[in-house]
């Protein structure tokens, strides 16, 4: 290799280093700039909950929509988490003679942690990202702005009715799913057992206490606010055309699942210290 | 003496190092149809949306039937916006409703309207455009003439003193650009509204216009009557003229 060739691969090597320094700062900043929008996009929230006029009707039109359309999927989610859980940890319940525990351990995984984690998933993917796309849809095609020039708070109209009724809906799924889970599971022990319905039950509730129902619900209601949150503004601060739409409801789904372990271990953790 | 509804004083908007308007100065009297001409990026659009406060301004005043909307609060602007009309270039029709609860929309939080009455006043505004056929089908069942149809007749529902059109006719065929022109004319004589019309269509300014403005670089070069600015001095001013006579 001459010198000379050398010389230029150093220079192109340089200014790929460059490029690639400037892009990671640039996704750095974008992502710095993400946050405090969205916080200053969460304050407004509060600011103009309480106030009024109050969207009632809208609210409860988006309840419908976001909890009612919801309720098959939760389900059949629920019912197989419930089923395959208790499949699955047999054999390792059995090789420690540890068989009769399943009831307990399957319903204190799936109250605690699996059943408002899956359904919260479940609710990002099917809400947020419809959401993120209905909105990022209204905002390009001006509906959004129409609905400002007409007098409309479109803020209180759009994402307050949609977070609020996301905030409500999702504990209400998440008892559906677990109740429905508790059913898999039961059928999942009869599959290589006789337990009876009273006695599977009665174990469930023997080992369930306040302390694994309580923080698990509350920490839904988190759940459903950030889900809904991020959407609405992946969606209300969509400005790239149809291409944004796209990309609205993916990050909604995206950001809107990474705040559900977030906030699933913050919640963990707090638990600990107080239980 | 002529009521000023409209005035815009120096009006500067630029995003980034691209500045739009540089200065802008326009005024319309009540009653008045002031079309707004320009070439595409001319800054037009960006002017009609700082006149309803949907772009801030970096600089310059704006004052709508008698208020300075630069110093509003959003509830007091929110209040001024019900006094204005504004037809979208899309006519931004909310889609997920039908004909009917998209012109009810702006009635909403007006607890003094009875039942009967916001059903007189839907019936009213589509009957004015024509529509009164399409009351219950939903926007995507419509034609692009009759989506700005809609969009006028929910601009009408709250009988608006100023009604801002950006760009009507994009997008239509001569016909149906035709029938909008006309029907803008018919608005103004009816309900005795102001309008600012932002249009490249010659057509429709010849119909709608009394008085024109010609903006450039962010600024007006051009104010008169259509048929005094076809016979403009100005070389730039006449092009618009005459692709029109070429069409």
């Amino acid at each position: 290799m001459t010198s000379d060739s050398k010389t230029i691969d150093n220079k192109v090597s340089t200014e790929t280093n460059t490029d690639s320094e400037n892009s990671y700062k640039k996704s750095l900043v974008g992502f710095f700039e993400d946050i405090t929008l969205l916080t200053k996009f969460s304050l407004r929230f509060f600011k103009e909950v309480f106030k009024p006029p109050y969207e009632f009707n809208e609210l409860v039109r988006q309840s419908y929509l976001i909890g009612y359309k919801s309720f098959p999927l939760v389900a059949i989610t629920g019912f197989i988490m419930g089923l395959v859980l208790t499949i699955q940890s047999r054999p390792t319940l059995a090789e420690f003679g540890a068989e009769s525990w399943l009831p307990a351990m399957v319903a204190v995984s799936i109250i605690r942690e699996i059943g408002p984690v899956i359904t919260a998933l479940i609710f990002a993917g099917k809400v947020g990202s419809g959401i993120g796309a209905e909105l990022a849809s209204m905002k390009v095609t001006e509906q959004i702005d129409a609905m400002e020039v007409s007098g409309i708070n479109p803020f209180k109209f759009l994402v307050i009715t949609r977070v609020l009724s996301s905030t409500l809906m999702l504990p209400l799924l998440v008892i559906v799913a677990d109740t429905i889970a508790m059913y898999g599971a039961y059928i999942g022990v009869n599959l290589k057992g006789d337990v009876t319905f009273q006695l599977f039950f009665s174990q469930v509730f023997e080992k369930l206490d306040f302390s694994d129902v309580f923080p698990a619900m509350i920490k839904t209601f988190f759940f459903g606010f950030s889900i809904a949150m991020i959407s609405c503004y992946k969606g209300y601060n969509s400005n790239k055309g149809t291409e944004g739409v796209g990309e609205s409801a993916n990050s909604a789904v995206v950001i809107g699942s990474l705040s559900i372990f977030i906030l699933d271990m913050i919640a963990v953790q707090i638990t600990s210290l107080f239980l | 003496m002529e009521t000023i509804v409209a005035e815009v004083e120096n009006l500067k908007k630029g995003f980034g190092s691209n500045k739009v308007l540089n200065g802008l100065t326009i005024k319309v009297k009540e009653g008045e149809n002031l079309v707004v001409l320009g070439r595409s990026g001319s800054g037009k659009s960006v002017l009609i949306k700082c006149l309803v406060g949907l772009i801030e301004p970096d600089e310059g005043n704006i004052v709508l039937l008698g208020e300075s909307i630069t110093d509003l609060e959003i509830d007091a602007l929110n209040l001024l916006r019900k006094k204005i009309g504004f037809l979208f270039q899309s006519a931004a029709l909310y889609d997920s409703m039908t004909v009917r609860e998209n012109l009810e929309f702006p009635l909403r939080g007006n607890k003094e309207l009875k039942r009967e009455e916001i059903d007189s006043l839907v019936e009213e505004a589509l009957k004015n455009v024509g529509l009164s056929e399409a009351i219950d089908k939903m926007p995507s069942e419509l034609s692009g003439g009759m989506r700005k149809r809609v969009g006028l007749a929910r601009t009408l529902i709250l009988k608006p003193k100023i009604i801002f059109y950006d760009e009507p006719t994009t997008g239509l065929d001569p016909i149906t650009s035709e029938e909008i022109s006309l029907l803008i004319l018919d608005i103004q004589k009816k309900y005795n509204t102001s309008s600012i019309i932002i249009t490249h269509d010659m057509e429709c300014a010849r119909i709608t216009a009394n008085r024109m403005i010609i903006i450039k670089d962010g600024i007006s070069i051009a104010e008169g009557k259509f048929e005094e600015l076809e016979k403009s001095k100005d070389e730039w001013v006449r092009s618009f003229f005459k692709s029109k006579n070429e069409n």
